[in-house]
């Protein structure tokens, strides 16, 4: 089967194809290059048209326990939010935390193909991948949560060889069906269990006496020895307590060029100035960033309205309870792995604190000067439901926009940003990078996120529409592995999409210790905590693709 | 299709062997520490299972047909049957749901495209935390936090030893615990468990067990009581009879002096009225305890799979259970969708009850169709329209279950030769054939 994709504006960042007309060819599923004698089975004219590979989506919320207790707590967020059954599609609901299988279907609606969930507990990696193996259409994977588990903190309390904590770590992704690990609070979370209510980066856990420090250049380090590709996904000490703009300029310069991604950066850029005590930090961290290449973020920007926070941090998410909306919130801790909470949230123009936080967000994008260390997300529902994703892709490309979006919110809030003198307008190529070439090439995805030969057939086409909000909203084709599976913004075709994982060499030996600690402490059993692949291939109906890893040092 | 073969390279696998690590289905706690042997006259518990395990997994399962009105069927058959009898159904109702993470997937699209309603045969246990969840929320642990954790436990209104046989031995009383504070022994308090629920409160880490004996009933109003304590303020009622404001301080003062305090309930034990109040005065007490020391609720349900069937109507349809899929979208009303109203008050035109794992979870009496799709042996009290004998999920195949706390979760293996088809497969062929 040959399909070609003719006379398209082609935005490839990963191969420096900056909207070229070019034409596409995809032979089983697989991008090929480009061959005039074969003969072409179908072929879409897409002259005129903007072509980019399909969307990766690199920090989004779709599956997983906390998840699913959102979900049951706010029956009031589905209702309204139906989607009816079709003889392709299965019925759903949901806006801030939908269905797995509305999340997935709008996501390929968006021209999306890919989402990886960030944060997995141990604990709970195999609810987290039945629920993504509910999550038809697109390609998933998760970063596996470590940090805050009693294993790797008593290793680092004993200090223990390093060698050992690697192996741990890269055990760990192993179990888990991980692509990375990310570290949420770090140390925190355990400390919260000791009632310890706050953990800046050198304060010292009670119990162990290790430091957020320490935890973040333990992981950082372990994982850029064992060749995982995405550097540590880092959700900081901190989460949006204002004045933890200082916390993050710690952060990056404790790093000292260890390669790390700091993630929903937005919620961890405030100051303490004004008569509110709440100011931006955003100008300081960018021009941090900017200095720093070991530094990736993603933004976590805030959108108005109704959606629900849910995070690994129990810790600050039990100190956000108090402006929870509506007001009732889970909090828990968790299997002396990690905790969660789970806390609803609506966003409004006219409060002082939202207006700047949304404007915060909007000021890192702008200030950070490279699109290939910033990728487009809102901490899915953290800061807003994914699908607000185009709104955001037209405040950053069009400042116009932008001008009258700001008119709207706080007055004071207005006064207290820098926005209005931000003329940056993000371009076609920069969006390209931000939800495509950038996320790929930071979770290494070998053959996705990109359009020469040998990638896969993940493509979305766009009708260029000065409106950038409609453009994004509806692409006119979304191919998955080649085959056409949206077009006009409606499934054509159901698909289930792959679970991509790493998985780094260690030694086997590690086993002996953790078999020691989970038949003396745990509930459950060495063999049982492990996600075996069957689960995922049979019962999940899935597949799994291992991306490389470079060698361990 | 149901696939016999699967039973049969099971048993060529599976013949004369121990399975160790075997995951435990028949209560929420999904133990999976279990040895079990594959014999030739069936299943031997060997090492650590309950009464209640041994009786799950050693029961002699009868071998049976598929039937229709009462007479021996072919499978294909009896599939053609159910499947024509929910077509015709104007408002089928899928009740009993007694299976794990996988046959409450297959369950979901039958009925997604069958129109039903589901909901589980413990719901109702269920709600009495639903309620909450939904109206405030809640600050919970988990089972691998509290065993390391927790140095005061109170259990209200629950014999835990009946539903969940081995919470005390595994959670309470392990012989080795992570953290300091609990290496000791811990102080356990029993409110209005029942008379003799005490004595079964046993373990080496067990220390001063407090039995606060009330009526059920008064339960609300006893830690309604304690929860004023608490907070200083003045209480409207008097503890219920029987109970001392002594006493009532001294529980108060071990919830002050405990470092991480866990409040245990199993929903099903609570069937008082006013059992989610008292639910409701659990996670009100954990809350305020918060503010200055650790403390958490632990909910122990999850039994007959209902844990499971309640995360994966969630996940999927955004609602847990009592949906109805009638309208073509998912729709929510924990009142109308009761299953058990809706057949006492004639909703509904075709019952489709399914239990995989006890015999004892039949269906409710009524008069409308019925199809049971069940473990062979499964208590009927009339003989129904459609019968689909179907294997159970961790003994003749594999699968997954959700624990009680919510959090983790547990694979399932096939430990012996199956003689039954899958439930997936059934609910699967009947979709296909809708
Ligand atoms: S306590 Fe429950 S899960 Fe554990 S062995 Fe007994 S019945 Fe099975
Ligand atoms: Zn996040």
């Amino acid at each position: 089967m040959l399909i070609k994709l003719k006379g398209g504006r082609v935005y490839d960042p990963a191969n420096g194809v900056d909207g070229e007309v070019r034409d596409i060819y995809v032979r089983d599923g697989r991008i090929v290059a480009a061959d005039q004698s074969a003969k072409v089975d179908a072929e879409y004219d897409v002259t005129g048209r903007v072509v980019m590979a399909g969307a990766i989506d690199p920090h989004t919320h779709i599956g997983g326990g906390k998840m699913t207790i959102a979900r049951m707590m706010l029956p009031e967020d589905h209702r309204g939010d139906e989607i009816h059954r079709t003889a392709l599609t299965r019925s759903a609901t949901g806006f801030a935390v939908p269905s797995t299988l509305a999340a997935g279907y709008r996501y390929a609606e968006m021209g999306y193909t890919a989402g990886f969930e960030p944060a997995m507990l141990p604990a709970n990696a195999r609810q987290a991948h039945m629920e993504m193996g509910d999550t038809p259409m697109i390609d998933k994977g998760a970063f596996v949560m470590l940090g805050s588990d009693d294993f790797l903190l008593r290793q680092m309390a004993a200090r223990q060889d390093f060698e050992a904590i690697k192996d741990y770590i890269a055990w760990t992704m192993h179990a888990a069906q991980a692509i990375a690990v990310k570290v949420v609070n770090p140390g925190g979370i355990s400390a919260f269990k000791f009632n310890q209510r706050k953990l800046d980066l050198d304060e010292s856990h009670a119990h162990y006496g290790v430091t957020p420090r320490d935890v973040l250049r333990t992981l950082s380090r372990g994982l850029k020895e064992l060749g995982v590709t995405h550097p540590l996904h880092v959700h900081g000490c901190n989460l949006g307590v204002p004045g933890n703009v200082s916390t993050t300029l710690d952060t990056i310069r404790a790093m000292e060029g260890l390669p790390v991604h700091l993630t929903h950066i937005q919620f961890h850029s405030y100051g303490t100035e004004g008569d509110q005590k709440f100011s931006s930090g955003a100008a300081q961290v960018a021009e941090l960033i900017n200095q720093h290449a070991n530094i990736s973020i993603d933004v976590g920007q805030i959108l108005f309205g109704q959606t629900c926070t849910a995070s690994g941090d129990s810790m600050r998410q039990y100190g956000n309870t108090k402006s929870a909306h509506p007001k009732k919130w889970v909090v828990m801790d968790i299997e002396c792995d990690a905790g969660c909470g789970v806390v609803p949230m609506k966003y409004k123009d006219k409060s002082f604190v939202n207006a700047l936080q949304w404007a915060i967000g909007l000021e890192i994008f702008l200030l950070v000067d490279d699109p290939w260390r910033v990728f487009l997300t809102t901490d899915h529902p953290n800061g807003a439901p994914f699908t607000t994703y185009p709104h955001l892709i037209r405040l950053l490309m069009d400042k116009g926009f932008r001008r009258d979006m700001m008119q709207k919110i706080h007055p004071d809030a207005q006064k207290a940003s820098i926005l209005a003198s931000l003329d940056r307008e993000y371009t076609l190529y920069d969006i390209a990078i931000m939800t495509r070439a950038g996320p790929a090439r930071s979770l290494g995805l070998a053959d996705r996120g990109h359009l020469a030969p040998g990638a896969w057939g993940d493509i979305t086409v766009y009708k260029d529409d000065a409106d950038r909000e409609r453009m994004f909203t509806t692409p006119e084709y979304v191919f998955k592995n080649g085959e056409l599976i949206v077009r006009d913004g409606r499934i054509v075709k159901v698909v289930q999409g792959a679970t991509h994982v790493a998985r780094p060499d260690y030694d086997r030996n590690i086993e002996k210790s953790l078999q020691s600690y989970f038949s003396k402490y745990h509930t459950v059993s060495l063999q049982n905590f492990k996600v075996h692949d069957d689960e995922i291939i049979e019962h999940d109906k899935g597949s799994i693709v291992v991306q490389p890893t470079g060698a361990r040092v | 299709m149901p696939n016999q073969q699967h039973g049969i390279v099971a048993h060529a696998e599976t013949e004369k062997l121990n399975h160790e690590c075997v995951a435990c289905p028949f209560c929420g706690l999904h133990c999976d520490d279990l040895t079990i042997a594959t014999t030739g006259a069936g299943l031997i518990v060997t090492a650590n299972g309950c009464d209640r395990a041994k009786a799950g997994f050693e029961r002699n399962v009868p071998c049976a047909s598929p039937q229709i009105g009462g007479q021996d069927a072919p499978l294909e058959t009896a599939i053609g049957e159910a499947a024509r009898r929910l077509k015709a159904s104007r408002l089928p109702l899928i009740g009993g749901l007694g299976t794990d993470v996988e046959g409450m997937r297959a369950l979901l699209a039958m009925a997604d495209k069958a129109g039903a309603v589901v909901d589980h045969v413990l719901s109702t246990a269920l709600y009495r935390n639903t309620g909450v969840l939904q109206t405030k929320g809640w600050f919970m642990s988990t089972l691998t936090e509290t065993r390391n954790r927790a140095d005061l436990l109170i259990v209200v209104g629950s014999d835990l030893s009946k539903e969940h046989p081995r919470f005390y031995e595994r959670i309470a009383s392990p012989a080795d615990v992570m953290f300091e504070s609990t290496s000791g022994q811990r102080t356990v308090v029993l409110i209005g468990c029942g008379a003799g629920a005490a004595t079964k409160v046993t373990g080496e880490r067990i220390g001063k067990v407090l039995d606060v004996a009330c009526e059920p009933a008064d339960i609300p109003v006893l830690l309604g009581a304690l929860r004023a304590l608490l907070k200083g303020v003045p209480h409207a009622a008097p503890p219920p009879a029987g109970v001392s404001e002594a006493m009532l301080a001294e529980i108060a003062e071990l919830c002050r002096k405990a470092s991480y305090g866990v409040v245990v309930w199993a929903p099903q034990a609570l069937s008082f009225p006013g059992a989610d109040l008292a639910v409701q005065i659990i996670s009100d007490i954990v809350r305020d305890m918060n503010k200055t020391t650790r403390f958490a609720g632990l909910s122990l349900g999850g039994n007959d799979g209902v844990a499971s069937a309640a995360s994966v109507c969630s996940w999927q349809s955004g609602y847990p259970l009592r949906v109805s899929f009638a309208s073509g979208a998912p729709e929510y009303d924990p009142y109308r969708f009761d299953i058990a109203r809706m057949l006492a008050e004639g909703e509904g035109d075709l019952l489709v009850w399914v239990s995989t794992f006890t015999p004892d979870a039949g269906p409710p009496a009524t008069d409308l169709p019925t199809i049971v799709i069940g473990t062979p042996g499964l208590a009927l009290s009339r003989t129904p329209d459609v019968f689909i004998p179907v294997g159970t999920p961790g003994l003749d195949h594999g699968g997954r279950l959700v624990r009680c706390d919510g959090v983790v979760s547990l694979p399932l293996r096939g430990v012996r030769a199956g003689q039954h088809p899958r439930l997936i497969d059934v609910a699967a062929g009947i979709e296909a054939a809708l």
